[in-house]
């Protein structure tokens, strides 16, 4: 398990990432955390010449409150995330979904922008981030870009950060009050996703005033379970709202097929899910 | 002077929970596994290995490799001569088998994914590994046969030149053998007036999945050449260079040094330690190889892969009658030194504890191009147990009993023993209503069916199930003329030595070589009794041809009864020499002599003498008896007569989410009977992690090829091992019925839990369901098997499906590899 030699720039701003990147081109590889990274360059799946380390810049480092939102930097641990009060505050389903990323080691290691811009389906962050209209702030030679979530995930490992750009952060629309679950599915702990949803609720006098339910494995990119919302907000909260709603979770994905389920498998298993996750956010 | 102490006060080491003193040097790193050993010079060595399951090799181009930086030289088959060897399967198991040659690097053709077809030697890993990746290997792709179905069919050949797929038909029959009846009759009797089930069950192949990588360093610079390997089995393995190889046997030496783990896995003559045993030589440098994770679960042999085809027969109150089973059994692409003995192991205990009257074994083994099988925990006996124990739920489905009961009516009873069976066994002790009974005490039984019941009425979506396994094994491997008899290539004995230093300390050499077992903790417990010295003057030596120069190795829980017995012996022996010293010294006569507590005394007197005292008298040798030896030091070979029948009753309760088919275990309770316990510690450790192996074949584990022949769980992303995460708290307990075949009474250990729990949760599983018409899941239980076989009512059907991609191959940019083509480098 040696990965092919490479050199090694440590940026501590974002300029000098930038300027890395600029230098390097598509001979270059970003490590974050290096919870993917190291596993594709220990088994030869790619053989970078350079990798830009962003470990030594602080700036990215972070969460902090921008008034509407929070901003997340992209930097930022998951133990880091997991444990923060702006998060747990405002962004309830974010802090529950990445106390859930593979184990307490990774969870030391990986960082939420990281994880993000790898943009694994099967990653527990795309869709609570999603789901919770986050933007993604990515700098690159012409400055500071703000892109959707919608917009951010174009495809299997593919995002709209271009070769030149990086990542930054992640703004947060607040969401304080939302209850929230994620409501994960595994056949072992460490696994990734098989398939995992996440509700987050505002519930005002047993009315639900608002629905977010971001799906997770349940096609090539993050998706957002828009029926199920529709179906929720406005109505109360009772049993037979949820189940009806939970049912519409499977429109319009196109999940994978592979060793721990086909797609057909899935497309049941989401509706359990969400109506679960839903359930558990709603205190159930 | 007096080098020992007498102990204060007797105290039995034999039954303590010791903890283990080889524990703080392994899990502290502080030890030599074989991939830290570095020597002056040492060379590296990378493997080019195939993507192709099957593939003409038309051309090997390594120049490019050759200019790498730092690399020696890059060798395929044709720059090797016969020094090479070849590997070697020890148990052809008929007379007729059919086996293609095995050469440890492919020339022309390459016969499954993972295959060398060359080799690059550098001055580090990191130059080898690169340069690997440089030599261009032109294939022309060649159908492949991946799965078993398939190759039955002879259609499409694993290797062409054999001319069919088929290796050999084992058979045994008890009407031939005159242990019983004849099945056909007693099966055709039950379809008149009785019961008669037909099963098909699966057992999935499985990656033994070991810690510690495989890795080997070979050192031709001395006198002997001495090879350090992470291997189960030095003896054989330097047999193995010797016999194949042309160098004498005398000029080798093999060193398994501190090894991680091998489960079976490393019960093995590789094709790596054979090129780096020849490349050393012919460098005349030390060359060392460490396998990659991911090479490791291409190319070191799995397990299981069989498809057992099980007809029962029984009478219409559920008294078994008879049992066939055909089986047909994957060796994968060669056979491996085990090979088709291993399914052969099984043969013995598809019978199990129950009283058949009729037997019939046909087992018959299979060429495809996949890695090879051999060997992994439990070796053929968790098939069988699997198959009989699914079996009886079922019968107790059908005659509509509780299958405690069903299993009950049909076990042998604790009086009956010694009990020789239909497949030819004696079982030498057992209690199998004693444990059982135990186990559903500790279960909780009623109490769990109540909740059961509950549960169905009430149309809970979490559906409990009750899942029963009353095993037992054979181990202990294994009488030498048992295994001749069986044309087996070796023997079954263990050799052990007892050396006394002069100051009074204990050496133990045993030819058992330990890979995690605890070995040097129960035998020091044992010898410290045997003869009365202190558990921490005992040392106990192991693992290099130098030192322990007879032995068979570490496999099928062999080690405490056969190299347990070999140490007792010995340590007797060293008694016997001592009695006529220790009498003379205190002027009394051997008749007068007793010893206890590691001192002999004079009865009637307060004379006494320690061993150590006599050890040191011993080495001064001033004043023996005319005639005898200045020595002390003693050593025994047992050659067990029969093998070693542990049992035990394993009840595990498993909730069904019948929404999700998610599946959670909620209680795991065994009531093992293995004999007399050394080291409780280490047992629990035993059950415990074989209960956990046992269990992931049930859940979890599966080694999946696509159709091409690419393993697809080729990772830890995709096949599934469990962690501490995903297992709950085992409740063990033991009965006790010592074996009457060896001195110490006490039974294996190492299997029993990997043996035994596979079909206890299987059976829970299809317990929970079986109200929803399901009888069957087959293994691993995926949710979405389950799903499926509460949706459809199958047993859940086949894996499909490729691995999910985690790491993003497809923007790789210069050196990348498509995985998909099973390049692992």
């Amino acid at each position: 398990m040696i990965p092919a030699s490479f050199d090694y720039v440590a940026p501590t701003t974002v300029e000098e990432a930038l300027a890395a990147l600029a230098q390097y081109g598509d001979e270059a590889k970003i490590i974050a955390g290096g919870q993917s990274l190291l596993p594709v360059l220990r088994m030869r799946l790619n053989a970078p010449e350079w990798v830009i380390d962003l470990g030594h810049i602080d700036s990215l480092r972070g969460v902090r409150d921008e008034g509407e939102a929070i901003f997340v930097g992209a930097m930022t641990r998951h133990c880091d995330v997991a444990t923060d009060p702006l998060v747990a505050e405002h962004a309830a389903l974010v802090a529950r979904a990445t106390a859930t990323v593979a184990d307490e080691q990774v969870r030391h290691r990986g960082t939420f922008g990281g994880a993000l811009a790898h943009a694994d389906p099967a990653g527990d962050l795309g869709a609570p981030a999603l789901a919770l209209d986050a933007e993604f702030v990515i700098a690159g030679p012409a400055g500071e870009r703000v892109v959707p979530g919608a917009e951010f995930f174009q495809g299997l490992f593919e995002t709209a950060v271009s070769e030149d750009e990086l990542l930054i952060g992640v703004r947060i629309p607040k969401h304080t009050g939302w209850t929230a679950h994620y409501e994960k599915f595994v056949r072992v702990a460490h696994q990734w996703p098989i398939c995992a949803v996440g509700a987050t609720l505002k519930v005002s006098g047993g009315v639900i005033e608002g629905a977010a339910i971001g799906l997770t494995n349940m096609g090539s990119t993050p998706l957002r379970a828009a029926g199920v919302e529709q179906a929720l907000v406005g109505q109360q909260a009772t049993e037979e709202v949820v189940r009806n709603a939970a049912a519409l979770a499977a429109d319009g994905a196109e999940p994978p097929s592979d060793l721990n389920g086909d797609a057909d498998y899935r497309r049941h298993l989401v509706t359990v899910l969400t109506r679960r996750a839903i359930t558990k956010a709603l205190g159930g | 002077m007096t080098a020992v102490d007498a102990r204060p006060e007797q105290t039995n080491e034999i039954g303590r929970d010791r903890r283990r003193k080889e524990d703080a040097r392994l899990i502290t790193g502080r030890t030599r596994w074989t991939d830290n050993i570095n020597l002056p010079g040492m060379l590296h060595l990378a493997m080019v290995r195939s993507p192709f399951a099957h593939a003409r090799v038309t051309s090997i181009d390594t120049s490019a490799a050759e200019d790498s930086e730092g690399v020696v030289t890059v060798l395929a088959a044709k720059d090797f001569d016969e020094g090479l060897g070849v590997c070697i399967n020890a148990w052809p198991i008929t007379p007729d088998q059919k086996a293609p040659a095995h050469p440890p690097i492919a020339s022309d053709r390459v016969t499954f994914a993972g295959e060398i077809v060359a080799v690059v030697a550098a001055r580090s890993a990191a130059a080898a590994r690169d340069a690997a990746e440089m030599v261009e290997v032109d294939y022309e792709e060649l159908p492949a046969v991946v799965s078993l179905e398939e190759a039955v069919k002879d259609e499409v050949l694993a290797h062409p030149d054999l001319g069919t797929n088929k290796s050999a038909l084992w058979v045994f029959d008890s009407a031939q053998a005159g242990t019983g009846g004849n099945v056909d009759e007693a099966i055709s009797a039950a379809r008149n007036d009785g019961i008669v089930l037909e099963r098909t069950y699966r057992q999935q192949r499985l990656i033994p999945a070991f810690m510690e990588p495989r890795s080997v360093v070979c050192d031709p610079t001395g006198e002997q050449i001495t090879v350090w390997s992470a291997t189960q089995i030095p003896h054989i393995l330097r047999f193995a260079f010797a016999a194949t190889t042309g160098v004498p046997e005398s000029k080798i030496r093999v060193i398994a040094p501190d090894v991680g783990g091998g489960f079976g896995g490393k019960l093995q003559q590789t094709p790596e330690e054979m090129i780096v045993f020849a490349i050393a030589r012919r460098l005349g440098k030390p060359v060392k190889y460490t396998e990659t994770r991911s090479e490791s679960l291409l190319s070191a042999h799995h397990g299981r892969d069989q498809v057992q085809k099980l007809t029962l027969s029984a009478t219409r109150d559920g008294q078994v009658t008879g049992l066939k089973v055909e089986l047909d059994a994957n060796l994968g692409a060669y056979v491996a030194i085990v090979g088709g003995g291993v399914p052969v192991l099984g043969a013995f205990m598809f019978n199990a504890i129950y009283k058949f009257p009729a037997y019939q074994f046909n087992c018959q083994t299979v060429f495809t191009n996949t890695t090879w099988t051999d060997a992994y925990r439990g070796a053929g006996r968790p098939e069988a147990t699997y198959a009989i124990e699914r079996l009886m739920d079922e019968l107790a489905a059908e005659v509509g009993v509780d299958p405690l009961e069903i299993r009950e009516k049909n076990w042998i009873k604790h009086e009956e023993f010694p009990f020789t069976t239909i497949a030819g066994l004696t079982y030498d002790s057992g209690n199998y209503e004693a444990a059982t009974a135990k186990a559903k005490e500790m279960f909780g039984y009623d109490a769990l069916r109540a909740e059961q019941a509950e549960r169905r009425a009430n149309n809970d979506p979490v559906q409990l199930g009750i899942g029963i396994s009353t095993f037992t094994e054979m181990c202990g491997l294994a009488p030498s003329r048992v295994l001749g008899s069986l044309d087996y290539g070796a023997g079954g004995w263990e050799h052990a030595q007892v050396r006394l230093t002069p100051t009074g300390k204990v050496e133990v050499i045993t030819g058992a070589s330990a890979h995690g077992q605890g070995h040097e903790t129960a035998f020091s417990q044992i010898v410290a009794d045997r003869l009365g010295v202190p558990f921490e003057d005992v040392e106990v030596l192991h693992g290099d041809t130098q030192i322990a120069a007879k032995g068979y190795d570490t496999y099928g829980s062999r080690s405490l009864v056969v190299g347990g017995e070999a140490l007792v012996r010995a340590a007797d022996k060293v008694l016997e020499k001592a009695k006529p010293i220790a009498a003379h010294l205190l002027e009394a006569s051997v008749e007068d002599l007793e010893f206890t507590g590691g001192r002999w005394t004079v009865r009637g007197t307060d004379q006494g003498m320690s061993i150590g005292e006599l050890s040191t008298a011993v080495f001064a040798a001033h004043n023996l008896p005319d005639g005898v030896e200045a020595n002390l030091d003693s050593e025994a070979t047992f050659d067990p007569e029969n093998f070693n029948f542990p049992h035990g009753t394993h009840l595990c309760a498993m909730e069904v989410d019948t929404e999700t088919g998610q599946v959670k275990m909620r209680k795991y309770v065994c009531c093992d009977d293995i004999g007399n316990i050394i080291n409780p510690l280490i047992v629990a450790g035993q059950v415990h992690g074989g209960l956990v192996q046992g269990i992931a074949q049930a859940l979890w584990e599966d080694a999946v090829y696509d159709d091409a022949g690419t393993l697809v769980s080729g990772s830890f992303v995709d096949y599934l091992l469990p962690t501490a995460a995903d297992t709950i708290s085992f409740d063990i307990d033991h009965t006790t019925s010592p074996a009457t075949t060896n001195t110490l009474g006490t039974k294996g250990v190492g299997e029993a839990g990997t043996i035994a729990s596979t079909p206890a949760v299987v059976n829970a599983v299809v317990d929970a369901l079986r109200p929803l018409g399901v009888h069957d899941v087959t293994m691993p239980c995926t949710p979405e098997r389950v799903w499926r076989a509460i949706s459809e009512g199958s047993a859940g059907g086949e894996t499909t499906g490729a691995a999910a991609p985690h790491f993003d191959p497809s923007t790789g940019m210069s050196g990348n590899v498509d995985r998909t083509e099973g390049d692992v480098q």
